[in-house]
């Protein structure tokens, strides 16, 4: 019998395939660590600027700032208008717009 | 043991070659398998890692900013409101804040202008984000001017431009001083943006929000906690381009499973006809399919997620960059930290090599149990 075999071939391929897994997740602690200085130089900047939100989509005022739009501004024109800047697709979904906000005006007993 | 590694070999061989008989369809298989692993991981490990880089950011956010809303818009913070708040127990610190958006129709872009309160900026210069320097085509030293909403033209000089690695927070930042923002935006002062607040304890937090809700009955009170939330909804599973994604995902796999499972081929029947007709066993009918199958899904999703690694990691997830644009002109440079959820490949795992694995047993199963002869003429 040969020495390459399909069977040796394919099984030696998915061999590699299995070790180029297993070193993705090497790998993500190497990238990890190499990127630490950047993360590291972010969060400074976010707590020197008091900044709020990360800067994905500048598209809108509301998708540039999602945590501090007003709660329906992404769909503000009416309740069932198709949204109208493409990222506001990823962002606030009606079903679970009303869990994300904390309920805060039935807490307070008395102002200070 | 080795007799039964040994047969195992022998069933691979046949299968390969088996596969090898129908190369283009099984290599046109092999290529769309992967492409659906390639799109549900690359959308999987950019939004697990994205959320996570979020969660990372913000932390050093301030605990509860105060914002005014009048007829249900954000306001301007009028004076005497942070006087107002007095002394609130559990606050170390509270600050007016000053920002706000500017269309610069120059290059079409929005950006967000600042006031740096820790920053010695020199009256008429700006420190501008690293993809605002990009897209604006500016350097330090150089002159920018913007015309403000009052119609008057401002010039300032760049002082500096925030580094290009902390672009996924500071891209389109124009970062100024009060009187030079004041000016621009013609805001009086004793006017802020909003107010931020800092809470020592965690466990005040909510407390103070409470108070500042009831004191400022015009007023929105949003927590550290809930912004991040926010963040961890955005790109979830459940919603938008993602759930479009992965639908059309599950989709074109059960077209795929069903394509299996739904019949074999002429050739296919013949074949496992000829097999039982010179001895080959069910069993062994339904081992060396098995292995077919193992090896296509496996082989696909090993290729689809680690392409997806490389593109998402090591080319800065360049192929969902277009969708996460959208219309915007200003889009941040951004590497991210790698991030795996080992849940979450494991669900891929899960969900990509086993249906199809065992889609393709059943109709060899009811194949296979047939007489061969009626197979061949069949």
């Amino acid at each position: 019998m040969p020495a390459t075999r399909p069977s040796h071939l394919a099984l030696c391929l998915l061999c590699c395939g299995g070790t180029l897994f297993v070193a993705s997740f090497a790998d993500a602690t190497r990238l990890r660590q190499q990127r630490a200085g950047a993360t590291h130089e972010m969060q400074a900047l976010v707590r020197q600027l008091q900044l709020t939100d990360l800067c994905l989509f500048t598209e809108a005022r509301y998708t540039r700032h999602p945590s501090q739009a007003d709660l329906h501004s992404a769909f503000q024109e009416h309740p069932l208008a198709l949204e109208h800047f493409p990222s506001g697709s990823l962002l606030l979904p009606p079903a679970i717009l009303s869990s994300r906000h904390e309920r805060l005006d039935r807490e307070a007993e008395v102002p200070d | 043991m080795n007799v039964w590694i040994e047969k195992q070999k022998y069933l691979i061989d046949f299968t390969l070659a088996s596969l090898a008989r129908r190369k283009a369809k099984n290599l046109g298989l092999l290529l769309v398998y992967s492409l659906i692993v390639f799109l549900l991981a690359s959308v999987m490990l950019f939004t697990h890692a994205l959320r996570q880089a979020a969660n990372e950011l913000l932390a050093g956010a301030p605990e509860v900013i105060l914002q005014r809303m009048v007829a249900g818009r954000h306001d301007l913070i009028p004076p005497g409101y942070l006087e107002r708040i007095g002394r609130l127990r559990g606050v170390q610190e509270k600050q007016g804040r000053l920002w706000g958006y500017y269309y610069d129709p120059v290059v079409k872009a929005n950006y967000t202008f600042m006031v740096a309160d820790d920053r010695l900026l020199a009256p008429g210069t700006l420190v501008v984000g690293a993809g605002l320097a990009r897209t604006r085509g500016v350097a330090p030293g150089n002159l920018i001017s913007f015309r403000a909403y009052s119609g008057k033209l401002f010039t300032f000089s760049i002082a500096d431009i925030l580094p290009a690695k902390s672009e996924l927070v500071s891209a389109d930042l124009v970062l100024l001083g009060e009187a030079d923002f004041r000016a621009f935006f013609d805001i009086p002062p004793g006017h802020y943006t909003d107010i931020t607040l800092r809470v020592a304890n965690p466990l005040e937090v909510r407390n103070v929000a409470g108070k500042l809700a009831q004191q400022f009955p015009d007023s929105r009170p949003i927590l550290r906690e809930e912004i991040l939330r926010t963040y961890e909804s955005i790109f979830s599973w459940r919603e938008g381009i993602v759930l479009a994604l992965a639908t059309l995902a599950v989709l074109a796999f059960a077209i795929l499973a069903w394509e299996k499972a739904s019949g074999l081929s002429a050739d296919e029947r013949r074949e496992i006809g000829i097999l039982k007709a010179i001895g080959w066993e069910t069993g062994d009918v339904l081992r060396m399919k098995l292995w077919e199958g193992a090896l296509l899904s496996l082989s696909a999703f090993l290729l689809g997620y680690l392409a997806a690694y490389v593109h998402v990691f090591h080319f800065a997830a360049s192929l969902l960059a277009p969708v996460l644009k959208g219309w915007a002109v200003l889009y941040p440079r951004f590497e991210l930290s790698p991030v795996i959820d080992g849940l979450q490949v494991t669900t891929l795992f899960f969900f990509t090599v086993f249906p199809y694995a065992a889609a393709t047993l059943v109709p060899i199963w009811r194949v296979a149990i047939t007489d061969p002869d009626a197979v061949m003429r069949g």
